[in-house]
């Protein structure tokens, strides 16, 4: 038999162990995406006001949150927390935290950009023809904001699923470091399995993330008249 | 009126921007604060406010002992095919275990945040490969070594790195938070350091020829380089002869005190020979002599 790198993937439980931690990492990222969706929209919408306090501290909130490296936050929250209050959080709930409050102030932005940029005339116009608040928002609005702002939101979700690669280091287990650790304890006696390992990582967040820019696509598609 | 609506909008948001970098100054100085009359009183309120680490019999209580190893530091500690943690480290931690009466759960930790997992208790032991150094001495407390090292330089082997005044602008591969990264940055500054959080990482970048050499602890890189034909170790050893043992959070004297008589005990029957030969023979074969690597009952000649 040659000397495959490929053939460590089935030494083992190796290869099941590379799904669990994708499991890890699909899990984390998805609840984080759900959160950071929800209250994303609710940020954003909030941050149209024209409130200057509320302006104030949405801003501040979003400026650290983007000017932090997720690193940092991890770390504060995991760490930090424990530090300060003696609550010990687990890696996986730091993570899912961090995660949703990133995602949420990105969104957020997202959200109030996308709403912004409908011309004024669109409000006015509803009005004009009898429309109350509610329904300008409902029928004029929204459907054009969510139009906006899928591409934008794809991208963002995409990015949250593959930063949590950096969650290894706050000792959750997800593929990547799942791959890792078998490169190494194999690297010895199998030197070419990084390059096998790596590629079947690929493949695994190119399955998790090639879905939903099929949907992205669908969903422009659809509504594109 | 909108302009001075503005400034006040203005100076509103400094003011809570400054209030929240003085709260978090005040927290970091409460926490580094080590002046002599202050000391007793903050060890009291910063064991309170920490994650404070289990005594002895809360270990033996809960039936299980949480001890931080490497899961990717093949032959210290790594996880083999079947998921289950092994190496020189973990045969050690097993053997603790075992003499405590207890479960084992081993947490796996990075090279750049062993320190902090003992700060916040998240873990009761350290055994990672941990090298002794007074700066890491201030925040935790090591017990007796069973190990000792250098550091080694790994380099190809056509363009061999014999002595570290020949790394002078070129780059230099380490691992963050090791002591190969400490000792170029404060020997060697002239030396450009490439820093990955990962050992795979690292050993990936000097197979890509992204770096001159690789630093770290010489038992890792003589493996390393047995194993990787066209590369050599130029320097075996380098800077002081360094001590790894296990740490504990600091002031957990009685667990402490426990590893050491553990450690003293272990050495009457040859503990950590048999370990080597287990865990380290396979790996290192005849080119390393486990005395050189090896210490008994905490005691280095």
């Amino acid at each position: 038999m040659q000397d495959l790198g490929i053939s460590v993937l089935f030494q083992g439980k190796n290869f099941i162990r590379l799904l669990d931690g994708l499991w890890i990492t699909v899990r984390i990222s998805l609840i984080s995406v759900a959160i950071s969706l929800v209250l994303g929209i609710v940020l954003g919408i909030i941050m149209t006001k024209e409130n200057p306090v509320i302006k104030v501290i949405t801003r501040i909130y979003l400026e650290f949150v983007r000017i932090i490296p997720q690193l940092v936050l991890l770390f504060l929250v995991y760490f930090g927390v424990t530090k300060a209050f003696d609550i010990h959080l687990s890696g996986e709930i730091s993570a899912i935290i961090v995660f949703s409050v990133w995602g949420t102030a990105e969104m957020g932005d997202l959200v109030r950009g996308a709403l912004l940029s409908i011309p004024k005339h669109q409000y006015e116009s509803g009005k004009a023809i009898g429309l109350t608040g509610m329904q300008v928002f409902g029928y004029i609005i929204i459907p054009q904001t969510v139009r906006r702002l899928v591409p934008l939101a794809i991208n963002l979700i995409t990015r949250m699923i593959k930063t949590t690669s950096l969650i290894a280091l706050i000792g959750v287990v997800e593929v990547v470091k799942v791959g890792q650790q078998i490169i190494e304890a194999s690297r010895l006696t199998v030197p070419s399995a990084a390059l096998w390992i790596y590629g079947v990582i690929f493949f695994m967040y190119f399955i998790v993330c090639y879905p939903i820019s099929l949907l992205a696509v669908k969903l422009e598609k659809a509504w594109k008249d | 009126m909108k302009k001075i609506k503005k400034l006040v909008l203005l100076l509103l948001s400094f003011t809570i921007l400054t209030a929240a970098f003085a709260g978090c100054a005040s927290n970091a100085e409460n926490g580094a604060n080590k002046s002599k009359d202050a000391a007793a009183k903050n060890a009291e309120t910063e064991n309170k406010a920490n994650g404070t680490a289990r005594t002895l019999d809360e270990i033996k209580e809960s039936g299980k002992i949480v001890i931080g190893v490497f899961s990717d530091k093949k032959p210290f500690g790594y996880v083999d095919e079947n998921g289950e943690f092994q190496g020189y480290d973990v045969y050690f931690g097993n053997r603790i275990a075992k003499d405590l009466g207890v479960e084992v759960e081993y947490v796996p930790v990075e090279a750049a945040s062993r320190v902090e997992y003992l700060l916040t208790a998240k873990v009761d032991i350290i055994i990672a490969n941990f090298t002794v150094t007074e700066e890491r001495a201030e925040q935790v407390d090591f017990a007796l070594p069973y190990m000792k090292v250098a550091l080694g330089v790994v380099s190809p082997e056509d363009a061999l790195i014999t002595a570290p005044e020949e790394l002078n602008n070129k780059t230099l591969i380490v691992s963050k938070g090791t002591t190969a990264e400490t000792y170029f940055t404060a020997n060697y500054p002239d030396v450009k350091l490439l820093k990955f959080d990962q050992y795979s990482e690292a050993y990936a970048a000097l197979l890509d020829g992204r770096g001159a050499a690789f630093s770290t602890d010489n038992t890792e890189v003589l493996a390393w380089a047995i194993e990787n034909p066209g590369f050599q170790v130029g320097i075996e050893s380098l800077g002081n002869t360094d001590t790894i043992a296990p740490a504990v959070q600091k002031g957990n004297t009685e667990l402490l005190d426990w590893l050491n008589d553990e450690i003293v005990a272990l050495g009457e029957e040859n503990f950590f020979h048999t370990n080597y030969e287990e865990t380290l023979r396979p790996v290192y074969g005849e080119m390393a002599d486990a005395d050189s690597l090896v210490v008994e009952g905490g005691v280095v000649e």
